[in-house]
């Protein structure tokens, strides 16, 4: 019994700030808290940070970053993750936060549906539209197989070593993986509804060039209508030219797009107005649950615009509430980062160059 | 300075007869959003880049529209509850020729 306990209290992951959500407002938190000397620890549902930058649109521009006249969203994931790693912040990946209890002395423990649990005197949410949740095909005993075969996912791609995959979807995804698995599984099918593909160019004439190979199996205009198993997935139903047929897999992957689902935060006990939660934008952007804060998309207050630059500002706001929750009546005063440098959790300095004086002869 | 009538079902089954204004370069989906017809975060979710399908309507008067592009096709072969008159709302900008123009807003996914 006390072994259990003890168990289970050293799988408690504790930190300052408890950001849920590692978009681009959750990752810049990292950096602004790390500032104040707060570490950061982050939940997202998805199994990479970068929230919609990565998930949706990684290879498009954002034309309104200030201080970027165009940035790919990808980019600005990989440059907001090299801003903040001195700060050392953790990442509980492909997990979504599932219930919040409020303790006695004021703190939060935030548990995910995986049962990882996190302890934190400040939540913030920076859900964006919420967790995205996989477009599941319509087709029957779809459930059964999920896990046991089927996934939308790609965690960790090594459980696809030397196994027949086969992959549905015309987007960025399906083209991605299906490239990026032709190194590790035996054999990997591509079936989508068209000839066409919709994808950045190099992803479209890679599939070609592997396709010319023989190291993707092109199944098109094609789609999977029923899949085959005792326990396990053991084959998928293929209708081409009102044909069907079966193939042999071990794993199917549906990757149709993510929809995005605010989901367990519903049940917060938040005010939420139109999806969103509703904050003070006067102050510091907390909920109606003090020590609870929303920042970025997933807030809503009058004026409020979902732009990614409103988000690293509700964030920095956000951080000096969250300051004086974890440090009361400590005094403070805003640095320059210029004038102070940036000490990083993990012994790292970053500082500016001193200006040289020097007579001029 | 001129605005078009146009019908839109919501998700509900209940018609809307809104007046669309064409000149602040705006397309159907954003429409939709402004007079609130579908709530947030259910519909443009990905802003109107063609990455989501969430703003799928369904034409059901017999205006003459823009023909799609490919991108709009390829998306909506990978939507669900897609019709021979599923349209991409994000792709329709609203002009004059739309006047009188009837839809329906596709269920949420």
């Amino acid at each position: 019994m006390l072994l259990n306990l003890v168990a289970k209290e050293s799988k408690m992951i504790k930190t300052d700030i408890l950001i849920i959500g590692a978009g681009p407002t959750g990752l810049f938190t990292v950096f602004e808290a790390g500032l104040l000397k707060l570490k950061c620890h982050l939940i997202d549902a998805l199994p990479q940070a970068g929230g919609q930058c990565s998930e949706i649109y990684p290879k498009k521009p954002i034309y309104d970053i200030p201080g970027f006249p165009e940035i790919l969203a990808g980019d600005l994931t990989r440059n907001l993750l090299e801003q903040g790693k001195q700060f050392e912040p953790g990442f509980t990946l492909g997990e979504r936060a599932e219930t919040i209890q409020k303790q006695n002395d004021g703190t939060f423990i935030v548990t995910t549906n995986k049962g990882t649990k996190h302890h934190a005197p400040v939540v913030a949410i920076a859900g964006g539209l919420g967790s995205f949740e996989p477009r599941k095909p319509q087709l029957n005993d779809l459930q059964k197989y999920e896990d046991n075969g089927v996934a939308y996912f790609i965690k960790n791609p090594e459980i696809y070593k030397n196994k027949k995959v086969a992959i549905a979807g015309g987007g960025d995804s399906a083209l991605d993986w299906a490239i990026f698995l032709t190194n590790i599984a035996s054999q990997v099918t591509l079936i989508h509804r068209r000839h066409e593909f919709r994808g950045a160019l190099d992803s479209v004439e890679k599939v070609q060039e592997l396709k010319t190979q023989g190291k993707i199996n092109l199944i098109t205009p094609a789609e999977v209508v029923g899949l085959k198993g005792k326990q396990s997935l053991e084959g998928i139903i293929i209708e081409k030219n009102n044909e069907t047929s079966l193939l042999q897999v071990d794993n199917f992957l549906p990757l149709f797009g993510l929809s995005p689902k605010l989901g367990p935060i519903a049940n917060w006990g938040l005010d939420i107005e139109k999806n969103a939660i509703k904050v003070d934008n006067t102050l510091d952007y907390q909920t109606n649950i003090p020590g609870v804060f929303a920042i970025g998309d997933v807030n809503t207050y009058p004026g409020k615009l979902k732009l990614i630059l409103c988000g690293f500002h509700e964030a920095t706001l956000m951080c000096q509430a969250a300051y004086k929750i974890i440090n009361p009546g400590k005094k403070y005063v805003l640095k320059y980062t210029t004038v102070s440098g940036v000490d990083g959790f993990d012994g790292t300095r970053k500082q500016a160059p001193k200006a040289v004086v020097k007579a001029i002869e | 300075m001129s605005d078009v009538k146009i019908k839109i079902t919501d998700r509900n089954g209940k018609t809307h007869s809104i007046n669309a204004p064409t000149d602040m370069g705006m397309n159907l989906m954003e429409v939709i959003r402004s007079f609130e017809l579908a709530p947030e975060g259910t519909i443009g979710v990905c802003g109107g880049m063609v990455m989501c399908a969430s703003c799928q309507c369904y034409i059901i008067s017999n205006h003459k529209l823009e023909p799609m592009d490919d991108e709009e096709e390829a998306m909506l072969s990978e939507a669900f509850n897609v019709k021979e008159k599923s349209r991409l709302s994000c792709q329709i900008p609203i002009t004059a020729d739309l006047e009188g123009l009837e839809l329906k807003i596709a269920p949420e996914v």
